[in-house]
């Protein structure tokens, strides 16, 4: 028995040998020289394996970079938005360069056509991809620039980023968001855009794409932009430009001095993380004696009081916030009223 | 009669449901505004070269060609244009549109209104051609590919059978079959011009077996021609389709990816035969058709001769209105036509038919997991697998799709009529032959 | 007025449904449920009501606690599993055994690997085989067929035809010697013998084939190459030396083999998708059934054939696609 036990462990323990001495050598053969560079940048990346960055996996995007830094000396067009800056300047350690800090940008769904904004006129029935819907109809709600609340996006995110919120029928990104671009791909009407987060993680835009004119835009949405051009007006830092009836805020020139958000006559415009405005108090104004007219004029009070109101509707998709349900006011601007109070 | 001729693979069963079989064609009056849209062929949207304010009579050219595949539109009505702006189509997406607000009805003095059918064909091949390209006719089964199109071979492929698909296989829909009963001289002798147009000797028209009449009366009307034939084909879904009329027909297989042209065919709907013949006899362009309106609820299931650009309100109206409980409007027949978002479109030259489904009908069942049961694959005609493309579809493997012939598939919708599961298998193939269709465009 | 529908085409259903599958497979089977109360009596039915009750109590606990996901429960499946199961056991296995047995079927040949429609191996037969090789002893003392008109006698247990017969070639008799102690045809298609309560009764069997080929859930593909083969093959070699081999009719009329071809190897999940692939795959079966009632150590073959022919479905699936429209050759 033992003689048994004593062959079996020399034979097998000879096989392994040997075959361990085979695979060696044919290791060293067939080695395929790799620069180590490339490993240490690989670790260094959050290896989501996302394809934000443009390149099939983390490691292809090591191997780019390290073929970047060798031949140009720099890592041009070769940015990692899910690492964003902390990424960016390890990867630049590594490869002895200066990486320039870039802005930190998040995904912005530019539609506010929820159920209450935009009541649905048809019911919708089939399979659930926005892709399919957006060949095969308008929209529920009339607008065919509108968001279909299928969730393609939702089915795109690999950060757990963005939700649809069942009540609005809009998809809600949250503070996970890394811009790695995979929702702007995935949406079929192209609603998504990735914008600055802005400072404090405020930030302002459109929440609209309709190029339709100001009637049939507002015939289907009660919130969306009709292309008045009162913002463009408004903006001291051209930020705005209206094409095809359509604004659109440039993040690069914007101040966030919120002035086209109190003039957007439809709340179209949206301010996100803003502390809200303090209701204008009403100064004591020297009463005239009233003229005849003044009897038709609702008092100040009451637009006051809308005004403050209609800011706490805006943007069913603010940020990590419960989501309010907007109301279909088209809140009277009192501006015109400022002058020619009693 | 024999064993009947059908297609081999695949096929369903269907309620026919033809409501309307008896009822006679019906003018309707013309519309108080015409919106006639740009975009109603397969191919380029044609061009506007009316403005505001023209006056405009019937007949009279409203837009040309936009390309080579695509065809010059001319005024179902007299009036004056009204404004050149996006009118809402049935999927609920605005496109660009002539409105037209109607005054009278006065025809252009080149149209020969008078009903006198004439059976001498006086134009050449190539003016006839030229004829069916200038009167905007279009494949009026729906598809609406310009006819004139598929009158030019191109270079290096003949044909040498004409097949004229009168088989109307969709469930509901009267409009081929009523036209064959009370317009059958006329749609014979568009054959005969369409036979003399592609250079071909023999024509075959093919006709399903539930409209023993119009196959008895054709085939009377066929005697007095050579080469027409009548074939009866086997009552199933989807005969109408080109590629099983062929294979029906003449027992010849388009190749896929190929046209029908490849085999040495071409195949026109009669409605399109009838157009023609107005075309080519009495220089009168393509601005009418027959719709069907029907629908288990309609109080008067009708098949009505509509101007283009009517609205479909008008038409349901002359049907005895919209009926109470309507949960969807079908432009089309109810396996491959579209659900319609609202009432205020027009008829457009594809408009086969409005279908009013009750509301117990309009919803789907719920959908549940698949169970292999492989019915999707015995009923598709097209021999492909419906689970395994729409799965792939879903899941984005479109190198998968594409390798299966996907594009092969003619959404005929059999898969997801059988499916015990009710899996929306039409949706996803959809969506799959659409991304694989831009993969292989950009590919080029 | 009402909201439009909108949706893709196409907007009517055929009349077909999963749960009108199910119910037909289930009412296939009651010839076969009844012939089995006729022969194995009140065990029967406590068979049968522990298999179901089970089968559908694991599937909506684990649908409803573990899975969190919809409940399917009324679809028809589990009663399909769970009577399948049934059928497969001797109508004298213990209680706690056949809850086990459900347990394996739902819990872990079916939910595991996604529940409806997702799994790769028949259900009843996995858990079949893995009672068979838990319980080896109570899985194989069949009870001997007493009609419940002949009074609850007492359950007297015996080996089935086959294991009779493989116990005793081995031991060296010749077939003709046995043949008195061996079911006659008219037994065998009556079920007076022994084995599970499923097996006995050919008849029913057929019945129930006949009414799912007439209500189109099953097609003849499989069980017609499953039986032919087994007939082929069995022809030859009992052709050869008809005494140590049985004859094809013997081999069809016992065991599980008419159960198999019918209820188990048709089973729509797990079998392949196209009408050459199904050819193949009851090809497929058959040969191994015979292979391993011939020469293997089991007596029967069936369950495990079919197991080893569900693995190989999806490259059947793969190798052998429908005719396709325009292909040039």
């Amino acid at each position: 028995m033992d003689n048994i036990i004593v062959i079996a462990i020399i034979a097998l323990g000879g096989l392994g040998i040997i075959a361990a001495i085979i695979l060696y050598f044919i290791a060293n053969k067939f080695k395929v020289f790799e620069d180590p560079k490339i490993d240490e940048v690989e670790d260094a990346l959050p290896s989501a394996n996302c394809g934000g960055c443009g390149f099939p996996g983390c490691r292809a995007y090591a191997e780019a970079t390290v073929k970047s830094a060798k031949e140009n000396g720099h890592l041009e067009g070769l940015n990692c938005p899910v690492g964003g800056n902390e990424v960016g300047q390890l990867v630049g350690k590594i490869l002895g360069l200066e990486i320039e800090a870039s802005e930190p940008l998040i995904a912005v769904i530019r539609c506010n056509g929820s159920h209450t904004n935009s009541p649905s006129k048809v019911k919708f029935e089939g399979a659930t991809s926005c892709s399919f819907a957006h060949a095969l109809y308008g929209g529920e709600g009339g607008c065919q620039y509108s968001c279909l609340g299928l969730g393609d996006c939702v089915d795109s995110c690999d950060f757990d980023a963005i939700h649809m919120n069942p009540e609005t029928g809009l998809p809600v990104v949250n503070d996970k968001c890394t811009a790695c671009g995979a929702c702007v791909v995935a949406c079929p009407r192209d609603i998504i855009e990735l914008r600055k987060r802005g400072p404090k993680e405020k930030r302002i835009f459109v929440s609209c794409i309709n190029s339709e004119k100001g009637a049939p835009a507002k015939k289907n949405c009660a919130v969306a932009c009709i292309g008045c051009g009162k913002c463009e007006k408004v903006c001291k830092f051209d930020a705005i430009t209206i094409t095809s009836f359509l604004a659109y805020i440039n993040f690069d020139n914007c101040t966030l001095c919120r002035k086209c958000v109190e003039v957007c006559p439809t709340n179209a415009i949206h301010e996100i993380n803003f502390r809200p405005r303090k209701p204008k108090v009403e100064k004591p104004k020297i009463v005239a004696p009233a003229a005849d007219n003044s009897i038709t004029r609702k008092p100040v009070v009451d637009k006051i009081a809308v005004k403050t109101d209609s800011k706490k509707t805006i943007a069913d998709n603010k940020i990590g916030k419960e989501p309010v349900v907007t109301k279909d006011v088209i809140a009277k601007k009192p501006t015109d009223n400022k002058d020619n109070k009693e | 009669m024999g064993i009947l001729r059908t297609f081999a693979l695949g096929g369903i069963h269907p309620a026919e449901d033809k409501l309307s079989s008896n009822a006679p064609i019906e003018t309707i009056p013309v519309p108080k505004q015409a919106i006639v849209p740009l975009g109603q062929n397969l191919g380029a949207p044609s061009k506007s070269i009316v403005k505001k304010g023209d006056m405009v009579k019937v007949g009279q050219l409203l837009a040309e060609a936009g390309g080579f595949i695509s065809t010059p539109i001319h005024s179902p009505v007299s009036g004056k244009v009204f404004k050149i702006d996006n009118a809402i189509d049935g999927s609920g997406y605005k496109r660009p549109a002539i409105i037209i607000n109607v005054e009278g009805d006065e025809w252009d003095e080149s149209i020969d209104t008078s009903t006198k059918i004439e059976s001498e064909i006086k134009l050449s091949p190539k003016e006839i051609i030229d004829r069916i390209k200038n009167c905007g006719v279009v494949g009026m089964g729906g598809a609406t590919f310009p006819t004139y199109v598929k009158l030019m071979p191109p270079p290096g492929k003949t044909a040498e059978y004409l097949l004229i698909n009168g088989v109307e296989c969709e469930p509901y829909l009267t409009a081929d079959h009523r036209l064959m009963l009370e317009k059958g001289q006329e749609i014979v002798i568009g054959i005969r011009i369409l036979m003399n147009a592609l250079n071909v000797e023999k024509a075959f028209i093919g006709i399903e077996n539930n409209k023993p009449d119009a196959i008895n009366h054709i085939t009377e009307l066929v005697k007095a021609y050579d080469g027409i034939e009548v074939q009866s084909l086997k009552v199933q879904y989807p005969q109408g389709g080109e590629k099983q009329l062929i294979k029906a027909s003449l027992n010849r297989e388009v190749p896929s990816g190929k046209l029908p042209i490849e085999v040495g065919c071409v195949v026109q709907n009669v409605g399109t035969a009838f157009a023609v013949y107005e075309a080519v006899q009495k220089n009168k362009p393509l601005f009418e058709r027959v719709v069907t309106v029907t629908g288990k609820a309609v109080k008067k299931p009708s098949n009505f001769l509509a101007r283009i650009g009517t609205p479909i309100s008008q038409l349901i109206e002359a049907a005895e209105g919209l009926p109470e409980d309507t949960g969807k409007i079908i432009g089309g027949g109810p396996m491959m036509g579209k659900s319609v978002t609202s009432l205020d479109i027009p008829i457009v030259k594809g408009s086969s038919g409005l279908l009013l489904m009750k509301k117990e009908e309009s919803s789907r069942p719920v959908a549940s997991s698949c169970i292999r049961c492989s019915k999707c694959t015995n009923v598709c005609p097209m021999g492909l697998e419906p689970f395994l493309l729409s799965r792939a579809a879903k899941l984005g493997n479109f190198e998968m799709a594409e390798n299966e012939s996907i594009m092969d598939c003619i959404e005929c919708g059999s898969c997801q009529y059988t499916c015990p599961a009710a899996i929306p298998l039409l949706d996803y193939l959809r969506l799959g032959k659409m991304k694989v269709g831009n993969i292989m465009r950009n590919r080029k | 007025m009402n909201k439009f529908t909108v949706s893709g085409s196409p907007h009517i259903y055929g009349d077909d449904s999963t749960k009108k599958i199910m119910y037909g497979v289930v009412i296939a089977m009651i010839p076969t449920i009844l012939f089995s109360i006729y022969f194995f009596g009140v065990d029967a039915i406590r068979v049968f009501v522990i298999a179901i009750a089970a089968s559908i109590f694991f599937e909506w606990v684990i649908q409803k606690y573990l899975i969190k996901g919809p409940l399917t429960i009324n679809d028809g499946s589990a009663l399909v599993t769970a009577i399948l199961l049934a059928l497969n056991l001797p109508s004298n296995l213990p209680s706690w055994i056949i809850i086990i047995g459900a347990l394996v079927a739902i819990g872990m040949a079916k939910m595991s690997f996604g529940g409806l429609g997702k799994n790769v191996f028949n259900p009843a037969l996995v858990a079949r085989v893995f009672l068979l090789v838990s319980f080896p002893v109570q899985m194989t003392s069949w009870p001997k067929p007493s009609p419940i008109t002949d009074g609850l006698a007492d359950v007297i247990t015996g080996p089935t035809p086959l294991g009779f017969l493989k116990e005793n070639l081995d031991a060296g008799k010749s077939i003709s010697e046995l043949k008195s102690q061996l079911p006659t045809y008219t037994q065998g298609l009556m079920g007076d013998m022994g084995g599970s309560m499923g097996e006995v009764s050919a008849l029913a069997l057929i019945l129930g084939g006949v009414y799912m080929l007439w209500k189109k859930i099953i097609t003849w593909h499989i069980p017609v190459s499953m039986l032919l083969t087994v007939a082929i093959f069995s022809g030859i070699f009992w052709g050869i030396d008809p005494e140590h081999y049985a004859d094809p009719v013997f081999h069809m009329l016992t065991g599980g083999m008419l159960l198999g071809a019918i209820f188990m190897a048709t089973d729509m999940v797990t079998s392949p998708m196209t009408k050459s692939g199904q050819l193949v795959f009851g090809f497929g079966v058959g040969l191994l059934t015979i292979l391993i009632r011939m020469w293997g150590a089991y007596p029967e073959g069936v369950s495990f054939a079919i197991l080893l022919m569900n693995a190989t479905v999806p490259l059947i699936n793969k190798g052998f696609k429908p005719k396709r429209f325009g292909i040039v050759k």
